[in-house]
Formats: C-alpha cells, sequence, structure tokens
C-alpha cells in the first residue's frame, strides 16, 4: 500500500516487520527518527523486542553482539561520528560472523563538525567485513533492510549488514513508499536461526584469539562469504522482486546506459538527480547514462566492468574522500577497468551537504568529456 | 584429560603455575554452575584460558573487545530474556577492562538494571600487557608505567573504590572476596547470581608474575592481604556493608615485603615514612569496616 511518509518512517516500519527481537537504541543526528519510531513501536506492543536505550553507540552495537551471539535477530541504527565510536565493535562483529542489521543515515565527519550528508562514515568502514547497501531513495531504504536480513543470516553468509540511506536527503524526506505487510515479510524473512549460539546445552566459545598459526584462515572465510555473498544477494533480490514487485538481485543499475558515451557512477540519492539531469542531457542530444552501485560490499568489479565495456569516457561520483588519495569510489572503479583503455574520471562533491544540482551534473559531463582529471568538484575558489 | 571432572573451567589452560585468577575462573564457574553464560573482557584470563582451536571454558562464553563485556552481557541478557530462556549471565572481567577502560559501558548497564553478575578478578594492573598501572594498583606499588626510581615510590595513588561506585548505582548486591577463601567466594557468587538485577563481586587474585613472588606463595599472599588490612572481604546489600571479615591484624609489612613490586620501600633501604604512609590505608580500612578483633589481654 502507497503512503507518503518520512524515510526514517518507511524504515523504522520496515524493520517492524522484520521482527527483531533486540533492539539497541542511542541517538543520533540524522538517524534519531527511526530509534523513536521503534520506541513507539514497542510502547504500543505493535513490536515484541527487548528495546535497550544504551549510554553511547559503541555499547549500542555491542549489545547487539552479544544478543546476536545468544539467538536473537538484532538491529540498531547510527550515523557519522556514533559509527566511529562502533568501529572496533564493527570490525568485531563481523570477525565473529553475527547478521547484525544496521542502518547508517549517511552524515560527514568531524572536524569540522557536520550533521549533514555525505557518506563518507560508511565508506571508512568499508573494509570492516560489513555487507554495505546504499538506498536511492525511501522505497529501496525500506526494501533493503528487508533483504539484508535474508542475505546476512544466509548460513553461507553470515555476516552483518549496514543498510546506508543518505542523512536528510532521505531520512527526513516525505515521499511515497509502498509499504510492505507483516504477512508477506513473515513469508520472506524465515526466523532467525544461527548455525551457532550461546547456549548451555550446548556451549561452545565466540570471539577466541587466534594465533599467526590460524587468523589468516579467518580472514580468508570471511572474504569468500562476501564474495559468495553476490549470488546470495541475485537469488535473494529475485525473491524479493517475485513477491513485492521490485526485483533487487543486481548488485548495480544502468539507467540509459545501453547506448551512452558517458556513464556517470555514483551511489545513494545522488542517482535520483542524476536520472533527472540524464533525460535533459538526453533531450539535448547527449549520450549519457548511469551505473547505479547499490551494493558497495561485496564490490561488483566485474559486472561493473561488464556494463561499462561499450563507453568512451566514467565520470565517478564520490561522497567521500581518502585524503591523500582518491574518492572510495573511483580506486574501486580503475581497480574494475584494469587493462581496459576507457578513460574514468573522479569528482569528489558534495560533502558536507553541499547541494548537487542538476547544472553540476551537466558541468561534470563537460568536464568529463575535455576537461582534465581526478577533482573535487564545486569548490568556493574564494575560501581557498 | 577433561572428561573425568566436573569442572566447568577446566585444567589445559595455558595460566602461569599460581595464577590467581585462574583459580577465581575455576571457582566462580563452580558457583555459578552449568546454567550459565559466561561474558570475558580481553586481558590474560581471554588470552590463557582460549587459544584457538582450544577453550578452558565448558560453559558457553563470548569474549569480544576489552571494554565492553557489561554491553555484550546487556546484549545477551536481553536476548535469553526475549527468548524465555533461563541461563544466568556471569562476567568475569579483570581489573583493567573494570575500573578504566569498561567504566562508561558498566556504569550504563548497571544504570539499566540487567540481571548479570558482574565478576573483577583484580590482580591490581594490566598483566597481560606486561603489568602497567591500572585505577586498581595499590599504592607504591611499582609497575612498568609506575615504575620505582630515584624520586619515585612507584604508584602514586590508591585504588578506585569500585564496589563503592556501583553501590552507588543502587546495585542491590555489591561483594568483594578473595581467592584465599574459596568457601566466602563460592558463597558470595551464588549469592550474586541469586540476586535479581546487576551485581558485583571483586575478587582479590594475585598476579605472581606481576607481583612478584613464587607461584606457590599465591594463597599465602591472598591471606596476608587480609591480615593486613590492605584488602577487606565485605558485603554492600542494598547499599550497606552487612558482612565484613575480622581479623587480628598484622603490620602492612608482612604483606609487603613478600613481594617483588614493594621492594623499593625495603632496599636499597627502608622507606619508613611510605610503609607508615601504607599502614595508615590499612588503619583507615580498619576503622572504616570495623574488621579489627578485639584480644583480651594477655594473663600474665
Amino acid at each position: 500500500m502507497m503512503e507518503i511518509t518520512e524515510g526514517s518512517h518507511a524504515v523504522a516500519e520496515a524493520v517492524r516487520l522484520c521482527r527483531p527481537q533486540v533492539i539497541s537504541a542511542y541517538p543520533i543526528t540524522p538517524q534519531t527518527h527511526i530509534v523513536e519510531a521503534l520506541a513507539e513501536f514497542v510502547a504500543n506492543c505493535q513490536l515484541d523486542a527487548e528495546y535497550i536505550t544504551v549510554e553511547n553507540e559503541l555499547s549500542a552495537l555491542s549489545a547487539c553482539v552479544g544478543a546476536s551471539a545468544a539467538g536473537s535477530r538484532t538491529y540498531s541504527a547510527t550515523t557519522s561520528q556514533g559509527l566511529m565510536l562502533m568501529a572496533e565493535v564493527c570490525f568485531n562483529a563481523a570477525g565473529m560472523r553475527l547478521p547484525i542489521v544496521m542502518s547508517i543515515a549517511n552524515r560527514a565527519m568531524g572536524a569540522p563538525l557536520s550533521i549533514w550528508n555525505d557518506q563518507q562514515d560508511s565508506i571508512s568502514l568499508r573494509d570492516s567485513g560489513w555487507l554495505q547497501f546504499y538506498a536511492e531513495d525511501n522505497q529501496e531504504a525500506t526494501d533493503l533492510h528487508v533483504l539484508a536480513y535474508k542475505v546476512a543470516e544466509d548460513h553461507s553468509i553470515q555476516l552483518p549488514a549496514f543498510v546506508c540511506f543518505d542523512g536528510f536527503i532521505l531520512s527526513h524526506t516525505y515521499e511515497p513508499v509502498d509499504m510492505l505487510t507483516q504477512e508477506d515479510v513473515d513469508k520472506y524473512l524465515p526466523k532467525f536461526n544461527p548455525l551457532e549460539r550461546l547456549d548451555a546445552a550446548d556451549p561452545i566459545s565466540f570471539g577466541m584469539y587466534a594465533t599467526p598459526d590460524y587468523y589468516l584462515e579467518f580472514r580468508y572465510e570471511m572474504d569468500q562469504a562476501q564474495k559468495r555473498a553476490k549470488a546470495v544477494i541475485a537469488k535473494a533480490g529475485k525473491e524479493f522482486g517475485a513477491m513485492f514487485g521490485r526485483d533487487y538481485s543486481a548488485l548495480i543499475e544502468g539507467y540509459r546506459l545501453e547506448d551512452a558515451d558517458t556513464a556517470i557512477i555514483a551511489m545513494g540519492s545522488i542517482c535520483g538527480t542524476i536520472k533527472d539531469s540524464i533525460d535533459e542531457m538526453r533531450a539535448e542530444g547527449k549520450k549519457v547514462g548511469l551505473l547505479k552501485i547499490r551494493v558497495f560490499r561485496p564490490f561488483p568489479g566485474e559486472e561493473i566492468a561488464k556494463m561499462l565495456s561499450h563507453v568512451k569516457r566514467v565520470a565517478v561520483l564520490d561522497k567521500n574522500i581518502s585524503l591523500g588519495a582518491k574518492g572510495a569510489t573511483v580506486m574501486e572503479i580503475r581497480n574494475a577497468l584494469y587493462g581496459s583503455s576507457i578513460p574514468v574520471k573522479g569528482y569528489v562533491l558534495g560533502l558536507g551537504g553541499r547541494d548537487v544540482r542538476k547544472r553540476d551534473l551537466k558541468e561534470i559531463v563537460a568536464l568529463c568529456e575535455k576537461g582534465p582529471g581526478d577533482q573535487f568538484y564545486g569548490l568556493r575558489k574564494e575560501l581557498i | 584429560m577433561t572428561e573425568n571432572t566436573c569442572e566447568l573451567f577446566d585444567c589445559g589452560h595455558r595460566a602461569c603455575g599460581g595464577c590467581g585468577a585462574a583459580l577465581a575462573a575455576r571457582l566462580v564457574t563452580k558457583a555459578a554452575g552449568k546454567d550459565s553464560i559466561f561474558v570475558s573482557s580481553t586481558g590474560c584470563m581471554e588470552v590463557f584460558s582460549t587459544p584457538y582451536p582450544e577453550t578452558a571454558w565448558k560453559v558457553p562464553w563470548i569474549h569480544s573487545l576489552f571494554e565492553n563485556a557489561a554491553a555484550i552481557a546487556s546484549g545477551v541478557e536481553a536476548s535469553l530474556k526475549k527468548q524465555g530462556r533461563k541461563e544466568k549471565v556471569v562476567i568475569m572481567a579483570g581489573d583493567g577492562a573494570t575500573f578504566d577502560i569498561g567504566m562508561i559501558c558498566i556504569s550504563g548497564a548497571f544504570e539499566r538494571g540487567h540481571d548479570f553478575t558482574y565478576v573483577c578478578y583484580d590482580n591490581e594492573a594490566y598483566m597481560n600487557t606486561g603489568i602497567q598501572r591500572s585505577g586498581a594498583t595499590p599504592y607504591d606499588a611499582s609497575t612498568t608505567t609506575s615504575p620505582a626510581g630515584k624520586c619515585s615510590f612507584g604508584n602514586k595513588r590508591q585504588k578506585k573504590d569500585m564496589p563503592a561506585i556501583l553501590a552507588a548505582h543502587g546495585a542491590p548486591y555489591v561483594a568483594t572476596t578473595s581467592i584465599a577463601y574459596p568457601a566466602d567466594l563460592l558463597q558470595k557468587v551464588e549469592k550474586a547470581i541469586a540476586t535479581p538485577g546487576p551485581s558485583y563481586v571483586q575478587v582479590h587474585a594475585p598476579c605472581c608474575t606481576g607481583w612478584g613472588f613464587e607461584g606457590e606463595q599465591t594463597i599465602a599472599i591472598a591471606k596476608l592481604a587480609i591480615e593486613t588490612g590492605l584488602w577487606v572481604n565485605y558485603e554492600m546489600i542494598e547499599g550497606k556493608v552487612t558482612k565484613v571479615k575480622k581479623v587480628v591484624r598484622k603490620p602492612v609489612e608482612e604483606y609487603l615485603k613478600t613481594q617483588k613490586r614493594f621492594r623499593h620501600l625495603f632496599k636499597p633501604k627502608r622507606q619508613d615514612a611510605e610503609i607508615a604512609a601504607i599502614q595508615a590505608i590499612a588503619d583507615k580500612n580498619a576503622e572504616k569496616f570495623g574488621i579489627d578483633i578485639k584480644l583480651p589481654p594477655k594473663k600474665e
């Protein structure tokens, strides 16, 4: 049923339908509306979950680790500074192979303090072992939570997952969203049934230490699980399509890309603006298309290379920067296109909530056609 | 090797001979019983008991990080509650994890009132990383980050009063005990577990390697800590001290001289003022908790 609702509320509703048994919550802008909505669900008996109001984000994720290890489906949400406070636990949760699902309402990292959107927070944890999904709009933000549980809890994967959606731009925006029903979600998402859990009837040890004789293989197994996740996402995404009418089997999506000369590559809410600008550029005769990345981990490098084989140039947009190097996405794309002669140009933009408008995207396409290579786009020269 | 024993913290671990913490783990698991789930922090105990693929724990056990055992336990407890399961949740963490790095998680978990028992095995320094001072290190103890030297007598501060801090959180049951008194330890841990809500038990667990004594002296030294008044065994129920181990006190010197961490108080020359300052700490403990047994005057 279509409903005009705020992104955070749509996400909270999707999480409710996934029947998490333990939720831990700590406020941080722009994530807070999600955990507030979940608290209301619990207070009104619309969700039967243990709701733990922790004292900081480190404990928020730690409580999920304990709860998940003890056999419960768990959920938390955070962003930016909060995610960084969790960073140590993020690596730990993935290493213990606990399929926690966490929303990230993407926000810039301080200093200087910024509550506005970019994707530096989740990108900075790209190496932590978590699956990373990025939503273009609130429909995807809603759907991807259900998909994320299905994939994370698959016995061949057992890795935690971030569902990232742009802070304020999506989290605080009202859009029509096709709300899922409990009946359908119950059919799609089976009860949490972990392979192992803390249980007095069958005692095992979680989180042991590994000497150099064992550690390397643990990391290898995690990497293998990440790689297996591509096929599991494809299957779960297809099943989602059959059940709900929106197919998420592809980790990437093209928009008017089939005959494009210039491909723009991006993640998150910016993709909507890009699609609009592409329609305008197409009307002006420019053959521009979009390659949207919906899953950043596992990284669909081979799939991207295949989809780009016909283009003449690529403009990669990064709402993050690995300072001293490049944006995270452009580095991945160059890696994916290694050996190809397609020029790849990277644009770091939109950091700390700086607007990216249709005319900016047209300018970037023009720059990509003839301008220099990697650069920050939209700098206010008078401030430098 | 392990099949014929009924210990839940079993032989085959890699602690030093005479390790006070290993003995604490054996006694605490015995008191907790098999229907319990243990949560550990990073530290000596975690390392000596769980080198993958071996484990000394025959109860379910989880270790995550150094600082978050209380938050992990919060999640375990909530998860069990949601599933209608009855296992007891017991944390075993060292003094660094408890007095220092874990304070925020502990404060949050005690304030929320989760039903678990937090056992701190207190060996009075960071032993796993090589004997650095913690908030539990006693006055004048020489550690690798509070070394005694030409212009230092070692650690400049007294132990943090963790039991009082947790009692102030409203913890219904707080107790201190020692590996030298196993019956007392067992009884207190059982009582802590039986008490609904968050309980705290602090176990004095001498470390032969870190304190500098032979492994066969562990129990004797733990006893001396009690007998000199430098460690007091007591219970606090709803914030009120209800039970105190009374002793005929010995001078603190008898305790100090057994350990290399206090050797600088005696060699190259005796530091009377420092020994007197430590005696004053014991005297203050004695007065605060009323531990002194008054002996009748000897008959001629």
